[in-house]
């Protein structure tokens, strides 16, 4: 619970990162989510994410909506500013804040009735214009605060834990995020931590927008026979098309994989992806074989997960708007206003 | 018949048209000659949602005293429209001027006796002149220009100076239009000589005047202002603020260098995208704005709550249009005052600033952005479609070189380094304003957590009663150092002492000017306060109780600005006497002044 303080005891002996860091620095507030919420442990990965790519946690900004999702980056970098803003709005709030500072990282972090239902179209935008965050879904098809209504990635035939059945299609935010042009797409389950930490780094280090869809069941209302979101399903029905490791730019490249199994992807920023193939013909940089692939899946009852799409050589909205590089929060009045003498040339030009 | 209108330098010509024919640059070009003489004039586009078709005006009121309004009444008409021919012809003041295209003969049914009719054969000219369709469409308007020169006695070198400048950078086209222009004018020159007793004669009236639409001054006011985020949705008749902004930047704020962007524009999904990119950005450090009209305020109600309880800086630009619901996109209102004072659910209460003119539109823009900052909450610019969309002949845009921007409260890295205590919602200066930090500021100190949800003073998410009251005491405190800064009240004697006083705002403002002056002519006295901002300061409240009755004039129908009144200053309604204007035309000083007139003749009667 909130009131409860966090001991700032640590081991002495826990490890450090580069930066000198331990794993506590990169946690938050103690969460107020139920036992057992998948979301916690997404929360765990992104620290963990975080703490191995040596990450200064104030250089990140953590944005959400509203809901059990949008409420979990409080529990994690508590030396990070964070923003909780209005029901399915977190890419709006984001982007403008990715404008005035391009400089940071933002992690956006939302959930199905979030991101699927109320702010759609908001999710849908933010991915067309190729903003530089990772969007991460915590996706348990049900509104649990409000205690355990469908939401739009339902799937069709589920049960809900009252016993009423989804008649409606389920929206599926990875097939959508493809269409709209994503440039790094994967599916995750909160319940495979080797899975979906790598993932997380991958997406970080990714130059554009970063769309993770993570199913994270939900413990209280949709964790029941008849759920398609639910631990039991999610773990019989997973289907991972490859298994991801990130190796940051600094770090040597160990090629010792036999050949065919595991293929190497440079990113932007230099750091490289190593992804070992479990479905041999899966190529992740074949958007419309992608999209193919996850409908021909999904239609034979299966989750797809793994690194689903990357472009690697991408551009962000501000090499679309070509702005400076210095961050426009840091633009002095110098940078920005013309003066009193270029006014008097702009007011001869209204002069008839 | 009446005597013909003889009047110099003080008339009203309207031009009836159809939209999308060409005659706005034409109709442009006339109200240019006028003030290329030295006249004042005011003009106001009158415009259809439509972009061909439809009814549209232009009216142009040749003032050498000045008035900037619209003073209501035609002397003037140039009636180019089928369509609006019965209506245009009756609107015009007996006595007046009927200038149209007579290659058709028209019935006299069609005419009005008290009228000096001026016919022009502008299509057998032009058919006669010219072979292609579109030429023969488009000559026609700078045709009646020219007759309407001769007609006033502008001079042709003042008409082709002006087209040189309108057709500066495609300079082909002067030659064509000025040997239309010319076969109008020779025209008028031959037949029609002595036709009209309405003259522009030269003046020195308009000085180092301007002549600019509100919507861009403002942008440049933006520009001024350090704005670098605009996120905006196109509505009428918001989107020319954007554009113009736009237009700015790509000169103003280019590296000459990198030749990279200094200023980050985005067409959002829409008004709640718009509103949601301004906070995030404001909350981020960059001095955002968004400007929309009253849908789009609609819509980012429940953002606007956000930054007000979460104190986020947001410039919004509300360039009012005829409401409720679509309404009337293309007219003018002052219908959303209420609307933006109380925005979002809950209780609130936002800063507005209503700008007079473009003038004030440049003004109100760059201080904006320091207000917002400064008191971390939205900021509303009430501007509407008259001061917005159509040119206004103001002063020249000044701008101080030694002003500073007011960045607010941001505390430092250096600052949190040397251990100044950081509490993202504490009271330490006494104002109400705390201190915000910004993103990435430092590897320990200073991070907070934003949210909507109610918190404390170190902004931990708290349900406690006590901690939300106590918030919601500071906000309402904040309020009150913000009257202090808001753009105070203009306040006006009248030139006798007077129990009468009277209210307005806004646009509102110039028609205002010239009622009040046909008023003291009736030997009618009022005092005046001209309402600038929102919350009042306590000189609002002053100058009503100095006051038995108040009128309060206002383009709107249910006296929203009155109400506001009555509600935060406590006011009995009774004193005060509603004066309302909303068919979505600009308030005119003929209405003002009859409105107030009528009203204030019996009481001042009844206590003699």
């Amino acid at each position: 619970m909130t009131y409860i303080v966090k001991p700032k005891l640590r081991h002495p002996g826990l490890p450090t990162n580069k930066l000198g860091f331990t794993h506590r620095d990169y946690e938050g507030s103690i969460s107020t989510l139920c036992a057992g919420c998948g979301h916690d442990s997404i929360s765990a990965a992104l620290i963990q994410a975080c703490f191995e790519l040596d990450i200064e946690p104030h250089r990140v900004a953590k944005m959400s909506g509203i809901g059990c999702s949008s409420k979990t980056p409080d529990y994690l970098l508590g030396n990070s500013h964070g923003f909780n803003s209005v029901h399915g709005r977190m890419p709006s709030v984001l982007t403008g804040a990715n404008l005035a500072n391009r400089d940071l990282i933002y992690l956006g972090v939302s959930g199905d009735g979030d991101s699927a239902s109320i702010g759609l179209g908001q999710f849908a935008h933010c991915v067309r214009r190729g903003i530089n965050m990772v969007y991460i879904c915590e996706n348990n098809g049900v509104y649990g605060l409000t205690k355990g209504q469908f939401s739009a990635t339902a799937d069709r035939g589920s049960k809900s834990k009252a016993g009423g059945l989804n008649m409606d299609s389920a929206i599926d935010l990875v097939s959508l995020a493809l269409i709209l042009g994503a440039t790094f797409v994967a599916r995750s389950f909160s319940g495979d931590r080797r899975q979906l930490v790598p993932i997380i780094k991958a997406a970080i280090s990714h130059k554009g927008g970063a769309v993770i869809d993570v199913i994270s069941p939900c413990v209280q209302f949709n964790n029941h026979a008849g759920s398609t979101k639910s631990f039991d399903f999610v773990r019989e029905h997973n289907e991972a098309v490859n298994r991801l490791d990130l190796i940051t730019p600094r770090e040597a490249i160990a090629v010792d994989y036999a050949p065919g199994t595991v293929e190497t992807v440079t990113q932007h920023d230099g750091s490289v992806l190593k992804l070992a193939k479990l479905h041999e013909d899966y190529d992740p940089r074949d958007r419309i074989a992608a999209m193919k692939y996850l409908q021909e899946r999904h239609a034979a009852g299966e989750i797809v997960t793994g690194l689903l799409y990357l472009e690697a050589e991408t551009e962000d909205i501000h090499a679309h708007l070509n702005t400076v590089a210095t961050p426009l929060n840091q633009l002095q009045e110098s940078d920005l206003c013309p003066g009193a003498s270029a006014l008097e040339k702009i007011n001869d030009s209204y002069r008839a | 018949m009446p005597q013909p209108i003889e009047a110099t330098n003080d008339f009203v010509v309207k031009f009836a048209n159809v939209n999308g024919s060409g005659s706005a640059s034409a109709n442009e070009l006339f109200a240019k000659c006028v003030l290329l003489k030295g006249v004042p004039v005011a003009t106001r586009n009158i415009f259809p949602s439509n972009i061909q078709g439809l009814p549209t005006w232009y009216e142009v009121r040749v003032s050498a005293a000045g008035w900037l309004g619209r003073r209501g009444g035609v002397d003037l008409m140039v009636a180019m429209n089928p369509q609006t021919w019965d209506k245009d012809v009756a609107s015009i003041d007996a006595g007046g001027y009927l200038v149209y295209d007579s290659t058709k003969p028209l019935p006299a049914s069609k005419f009005r006796e008290d009228l000096s009719v001026i016919g022009i054969p502008l299509t057998e000219i032009c058919n006669r002149t010219y072979t292609d369709a579109r030429q023969r469409q488009l000559f026609k308007n700078i045709l009646y220009v020219g007759g309407l020169a001769s007609l006033l006695g502008i001079e042709p070198a003042i008409v082709e100076g002006a087209i040189a400048a309108q057709f500066k950078g495609k300079d082909k086209l002067i030659a064509p239009n000025v040997q239309a222009f010319r076969l109008g004018y020779d025209y008028a020159e031959l037949h029609l000589a002595g036709a009209c007793a309405l003259k522009v004669a030269s003046a020195d009236g308009v000085g180092d005047r301007i002549f600019i639409a509100g919507n861009d001054a403002a942008a440049l006011g933006c520009v001024y202002g350090g704005a670098t985020v605009a996120a905006w949705y196109p509505i009428t008749p918001s989107t020319s603020l954007a554009e113009a902004f736009s237009a700015h930047c790509r000169k103003l704020r280019v590296d000459p260098e990198t030749k990279q962007n200094k200023f980050a524009i985005v067409q959002a999904e829409d008004e709640i995208a718009a509103i949601g990119m301004v906070i995030g950005a404001s909350w981020n450090g960059a001095r955002a704005f968004t400007a929309t009209s009253g849908p789009g305020i609609s819509l980012m109600q429940e953002f606007f709550g956000l930054a007000y309880f979460a104190e986020i800086p947001a410039v919004i630009f509300d360039i009012q249009r005829g409401s409720p619901s679509t309404g009337m996109p293309t007219r003018t209102q002052q219908s959303d005052v209420l609307l933006c004072a109380y925005a979002s659910h809950g209780d609130t209460k936002h800063v507005l600033i209503f700008p007079k003119d473009p003038g004030e539109a440049f003004e109100f823009a760059a201080l904006s952005f320091d207000l917002a900052e400064r008191l971390q909450t939205p900021i509303f610019v009430m501007s509407d479609l008259d001061i917005g969309m159509n040119d206004w002949l103001c002063a020249p845009l000044a701008w101080d070189d030694s002003r500073r921007y007011d960045r607010g409260k941001i505390m430092t890295a250096e600052e949190l380094e040397a251990g100044k205590s950081f509490g993202r919602y504490l009271d330490v200066d006494g104002d109400a304003i705390p201190y915000r930090t910004l993103p990435g500021v430092h590897p320990t100190k200073g991070a907070y957590f934003t949210r909507g949800s109610s918190h404390d003073r170190f902004a931990k998410y708290s349900e406690e009663g006590a901690v939300y009251v106590d918030n919601m005491q500071r906000l309402l405190r904040k309020l009150e150092t913000a009257k202090t800064m808001v753009p105070q009240p203009v306040r006006l004697p009248a030139k006798r002492a007077t129990r009468f006083g009277a209210i307005y705002y806004g646009s509102t403002s110039v028609a205002m000017d010239e009622a009040l002056a046909s008023l003291e002519a009736q030997d009618l006295h009022l005092d005046t306060l001209r309402i600038r901002a929102f919350p009042f300061s306590e000189e609002v409240s002053a100058f009503v109780d100095a006051h038995d009755q108040i009128f309060v004039v206002e383009q709107n129908r249910d006296a929203q600005m009155q109400k506001l009144l009555v509600n935060e200053c406590a006011i009995d309604p009774a004193r005060f006497i509603s004066i309302l204007h909303y068919d979505g035309t600009p308030i005119t000083a003929r209405f003002i002044t009859g409105a107030i007139a009528e009203r204030m003749k019996p009481l001042l009667s009844r206590a003699a």
